[in-house]
């Protein structure tokens, strides 16, 4: 049992490196940008008009109630058949990269990202208490300036732990790579299965490469928290932390 | 008008297999997520430990992983148990469908576990003590005094664990079994119309999930029927 175990890890070392690297590649990549584009759908979300709440809510309601499989299938089988079908596209020095699926997957998965981060987003700005934001107009802030003084931060704070989630959401996510033949980590697994037939091995190593992951980002993010939190740690703490001046 | 290249009602078997997984899977989902809250609220050292990492493990790992896991580990495991069983070498396959339903039971099971802690955690302690003070035993006052508030308390988060789960059955389609998705992936194939037969799954998806939404916005409603006025 371990020595297959053992065999696995030594002789396959370098299939899932490659595969782990793959995968950190994918969730960094989508979380960023899908972060980046989250922010203007969050904002136009929150806005009082119809008109401009319409887009962000339909973008957001279509990705968040439907498979990510089904999404990642539709971009790179659907849209890549659309895209083949154009003329003289195969001949174009762009073709290498519009057949490649690894950006259809990279797409695929910041928009997801945008559209669940978006929804987090969204409860967070309006958890902005409201004497916050017209304490800031009386300032004479600028909407733009609110934004980025006040409910952005604001914003973050609060949001965080439900961002942390979703980042591990999206590293889970990056296993559907490996079934538009992209080898990251789980699909470095399969293919050991495929060559080995030492299925619990595999996906079992796998499984501890995901954890061993999911286990340093949560460490991070709780220290990013505390750094976010930092004003708020200091009031709880002044009470019983701080000796009255002149003693 | 639903014709499909004459494979709209394929696509409906789909969705009829789709929501079947949906409902094998939820019963045993709400037993796992039970086991799983008591265990971690439950007064032995040895259960809590078990029923956190339960949760931290399957948190961690993507469903994906895990059916596969069932899928190809769980028929040799079987296999084993029975040649060990019978004494004689024997072939066993367990199906595509059931094995996709333990992989999501054993996923969704672990979130539910963490819903179904928070609701118990939410029942004032001080209707547990006047439930102990007229001499229930803890058999009564978990069926009723915690049983029928849990529903209330957990409906929120189960509302949200079946839209996850609505969305994960999409990925039993990678071990073969015909759902939606692999419906329209074999149409996409034959037809050589993956647009078309893609668009009509994630419609089909997004109407199942609009759907539970309603049902569950109705539930938490009727559970809150006697608090609402407050």
């Amino acid at each position: 049992m371990f020595e297959d175990f053992i065999y696995v890890l030594t002789k396959y070392d370098v299939w899932l490196w490659r595969g782990f690297l793959l995968t950190a590649q994918l969730l960094v990549i989508s979380v960023a940008f899908g972060t980046v584009l989250a922010i203007p759908l969050a904002v136009a979300r929150v806005s009082k008009k119809v008109s401009i709440q319409a887009v962000p809510f339909a973008f957001i309601y279509m990705f968040r109630g439907t498979p990510l499989i089904g999404q990642l299938f539709m971009m790179y089988y659907g849209v890549g058949q659309l895209v083949a079908n154009i003329d003289g596209i195969q001949d174009h020095w762009t073709w290498t990269y519009l057949r490649d699926p690894y950006w259809y997957c990279l797409l695929t998965f910041v928009l997801n990202t945008a559209a669940y981060v978006a929804e987090i987003m969204r409860g967070g700005i309006q958890n902005v208490p409201g004497g916050e934001i017209e304490a800031a107009r009386a300032c004479g802030m600028t909407p733009f300036t609110t934004y980025r003084r006040i409910i952005f931060p604001r914003m973050w704070q609060m949001i965080w732990p439900a961002y942390t989630n979703d980042v591990i959401f999206t590293l889970k996510a990056t296993s559907l790579a490996s079934t538009v033949t992209l080898i990251e980590l789980t699909g470095a697994a399969r293919k050991i299965v495929a060559r080995t037939a030492l299925p619990y091995e595999a996906f079992i190593s796998a499984g501890l490469i995901y954890l061993i992951i999911v286990y340093v980002l949560t460490l991070g993010f709780k220290m990013i928290e505390r750094y976010l939190r930092r004003s708020e740690k200091r009031k709880d703490k002044l009470p019983g932390k701080i000796k009255p001046m002149g003693v | 008008m639903f014709d499909l290249y004459g494979r709209g009602w394929q696509m409906l078997e789909g969705g009829f297999v789709t929501i079947q997984l949906c409902l094998s899977v939820l019963p045993f989902m709400i037993i796992i997520g039970l086991l799983g809250a008591s265990a971690k609220l439950s007064s032995f050292r040895v259960l809590r430990v078990i029923g956190e990492s339960y949760t931290v493990i399957i948190r961690g790992i993507p469903e994906l992983l895990v059916i596969l896991l069932i899928y190809f580990g769980g028929t040799i495991a079987i296999q084993n148990l029975a040649e060990w069983l019978s004494g004689e070498e024997t072939r066993v396959d367990i199906p595509a469908f059931w094995s996709g339903v333990a992989a999501l039971a054993l996923v969704q099971g672990a979130f539910a576990s963490e819903v179904f802690r928070a609701a118990m955690q939410s029942i004032p302690v001080g209707q547990i003590e006047a439930a102990t003070a007229c001499g229930m035993t803890p058999r009564q006052i978990f069926l009723r005094i915690k049983l029928p508030q849990l529903w209330r308390f957990a409906l929120p988060g189960l509302n949200n664990l079946f839209q996850v789960l609505i969305k994960d059955t999409a990925l039993i389609s990678v071990v073969g079994v015909e759902e939606i998705m692999r419906k329209a992936a074999i149409g996409a194939g034959t037809e050589k119309a993956p647009f078309t037969f893609y668009l009509v799954a994630m419609l089909m998806f997004l109407a199942f999930t609009t759907i539970s939404l309603f049902v569950f916005n109705r539930l938490e409603k009727r559970a809150a029927r006697g608090i609402a006025r407050a």
